[in-house]
């Protein structure tokens, strides 16, 4: 009898049907499935690529691909990953789904926008995607000058285009986040009562709004170097190579705090529900964010140390770098500080949480290695830095995802997913996260460069570990992907509010309705505020 | 909030304006002024830059919001280029061994 009743109770997923209804959807729920489903099928495409590189570099010799082919699969794991999967992954995904519900109002700004958007990113992808079936390219994800403009013979223009075309995707999606958090919140919801997830998507949306322009700007003077030998970036034509990083470092540094600062905001969301707290001091957490975002535009120069950057840059560069450190320890302390004296519960979205926060703390610490000159000249260009920002992107944005997405995929579904196989999955990919990436530090400590096909036999024993982990790995991303699809169809059907969170997308259906709030919410508490649940039950 | 009406001749006269600074920055481009050229060329650039944002897109009557974004992208372009020049130009401070 509950199923009927909720089954027909209008929503955005029932209220119409049919592919039209989707691919023409202004509506910010279904474009935000519209961007699970490509970003998912990015994220698969690019695992495949990781699973090959770990296969190759399972044993000494370069057996399995030749040199070519081992740099086409890591610059395409790198492309994919990065601007078709990590960038737009909570952003464009839960963002678009939760922004307009946690601040109480029926959509983003620009609902056209938000789907051309997604048609954009589809364009962009497509690009990427045509360059991959044709031969593919091999300059690495950095497209470093002048190899990129002067000598690669694979498809480095049409991968730019693709690139170029799907950041401004991210920049429309950033414009929308902004200007719907600064004129739509509901009556009441003041800047310090605002979820920590919306300040994280503003901080993110300031990053997407001010840095993509200047990638999409260096990429076209790859491409018009590469096509038309204007002296740019290329020596021999008279240009400077060191530019190219210069440009392509101010967005791509930030570009990490796009894929990570969304994933802070959801570990600030799911800390306070498991632990039934406020998180502790609310404000530091909220300006951190755009501390973080600031701070992240003045660092870039730690990406060229020894790229022939002048050393009195690199000491100007490596001090600034040490800045960002704060913010970044301001979150990891105060969410640990939420949890003193909470109650807390170990749901699977609490155990990525806790993954996050110990995965993102050891990424974030060997940041400040990397950041002190003498010893990031010793691992430059070494599986080091390989360990330390697949530490970052993947053990903090990807763990954050996952737990947002189990966090609210009762909210987006209507269904629950099966507890125990998420735990069991959540437990699988923390261990075989560590498992691959932690004997990368060591082995890149040790000497073993990035980006070669074969090596020598003294690195194997970290190599086999780390494949070995990445096999676990695949295995805990391919059971959420499975109980997922099948909670759609077989899952319990979720509460309106499962875990009796006190923010505005769980005071609607789950689903929510196709405009999101029968009446408008009115916001007379702060953030995190439990109590009020017990008053709106006796109320 | 309401949005202000430009008139005709205030668009006319920001256009004359862009016209006669388009003029004078062919004449000068005909002069030679030595270190001069491009920082005379940069400064009627920014000037015929700030009359199409102040004016044509309204930012002088805009909110102080709107001000800020528009501040703020020049800001970010400015710590794009004084942080890029920390290194172009200390490049030569200190002696390469040997020479």
């Amino acid at each position: 009898m509950i199923t009927a009743t909720v089954e027909t109770r209008d929503n955005y997923l029932n209220h119409e049907y049919g592919v039209k209804s989707w691919l023409l959807t202004k509506d910010h729920k279904r474009i935000g499935l519209l961007y699970l489903a490509a970003i998912t099928f990015f994220f698969f495409l690019g695992g495949i690529f990781a699973t090959v590189i770990r296969l190759e570099l399972l044993t000494p010799p370069g057996d399995l691909v030749s040199a070519q082919t081992y740099n086409k699969l890591f610059t395409l794991h790198g492309v994919i990953m990065v601007f078709l999967f990590l960038i737009p992954s909570i952003p464009a995904t839960l963002g678009n789904f939760l922004v307009p519900l946690m601040i109480g109002c029926k959509d983003l700004a620009f609902p056209k926008i938000n789907l051309l958007s997604w048609y954009i990113f589809m364009a962009g992808g497509a690009c990427v995607l045509y360059a991959m079936l044709q031969g593919g390219v091999d300059t690495g994800w950095t497209f470093y000058v002048p190899f990129s403009t002067s000598y690669a013979n694979t498809y480095v223009i049409l991968t730019g285009v693709g690139i170029f075309i799907s950041g401004f995707a991210s920049i429309l999606t950033g414009l929308n986040f902004i200007v719907t958090i600064h004129r739509m919140r509901a009556p009441g919801l003041t800047w310090f009562r605002l979820p920590l997830f919306i300040w994280s998507m503003y901080a993110t949306s300031l990053i997407q709004v001010l840095g993509t322009p200047v990638i999409a700007v260096t990429i076209l003077l790859v491409a018009v170097e590469r096509g038309f030998h204007l002296g740019i970036f290329d020596p021999a034509l008279g240009g400077d190579p060191v530019l190219f990083q210069h440009l392509f470092w101010f967005y791509s540094h930030p570009a990490v705090y796009i894929m990570v600062l969304p994933g802070m905001g959801i570990i600030s969301e799911i800390v306070s529900v498991f632990t039934r707290k406020k998180v502790f001091g609310y404000r530091f957490v909220a300006f951190s964010s755009v501390a973080i975002a600031v701070l992240g535009f003045l660092v870039w120069g730690h990406h060229m140390f020894v790229a022939s950057q002048s050393v009195y840059a690199s000491l100007v560069f490596s001090f600034l770098s040490f800045f960002v450190a704060v913010p970044s320890a301001i979150k990891v302390f105060n969410w640990t500080a939420t949890l003193y004296k909470g109650s807390i519960s170990y749901d699977t979205p609490m155990l990525y949480a806790f993954g996050f926060i110990g995965l993102f703390t050891i990424g974030g610490l060997t940041g400040t290695f990397l950041a002190t000159l003498g010893f990031d000249v010793h691992v430059t260009d070494t599986y080091f830095v390989v360990a330390h920002f697949h530490y970052i992107m993947v053990g903090g944005t990807l763990m954050a995802y996952l737990g947002g997405m189990h966090y609210w995929w009762p909210k987006m579904t209507g269904r629950m997913y099966p507890e125990g196989w998420a735990k069991l999955s959540a437990l699988v990919v923390f261990l075989g996260f560590n498992l691959t990436f932690f004997p990368q530090f060591i082995m890149g400590y040790l000497g073993m460069p990035r980006r070669y096909h074969a090596y020598p036999e003294e690195f194997q024993v970290y190599h086999v570990l780390s494949t070995a982990g990445a096999s676990v790995l695949a295995v805990g991303y391919l059971i959420p992907a499975i109980y997922f699809v099948w909670s759609l169809r077989f899952g319990k059907i979720a509460p309106d509010n499962p875990w009796n969170a006190s923010g505005l997308e769980w005071q609607t259906t789950s689903p929510p309705p196709p405009e999101n709030f029968e009446i408008t919410p009115v916001v007379t508490y702060e953030a995190y505020d439990y109590s009020i649940l017990e008053e709106m039950k006796v109320g | 909030m309401a949005e202000h009406i430009v008139t005709k001749k205030q668009y006319s006269y920001v256009f004359g304006a862009l016209l006669l600074l388009t003029f004078v920055t062919t004449s000068v481009g005909m002069m030679d002024l030595g270190r001069l050229n491009v920082i005379v060329a940069l400064v009627i650039a920014v000037i015929k830059a700030l009359l199409v944002v102040l004016f044509f897109m309204h930012i002088y009557w805009s909110t102080k919001l709107n001000k800020l974004v528009v501040v703020a992208g020049v800001a970010w372009l400015a710590l794009l280029l004084w942080l890029t020049l920390t290194d172009v130009l200390s490049r030569g401070w200190l002696p390469f061994p040997g020479k």
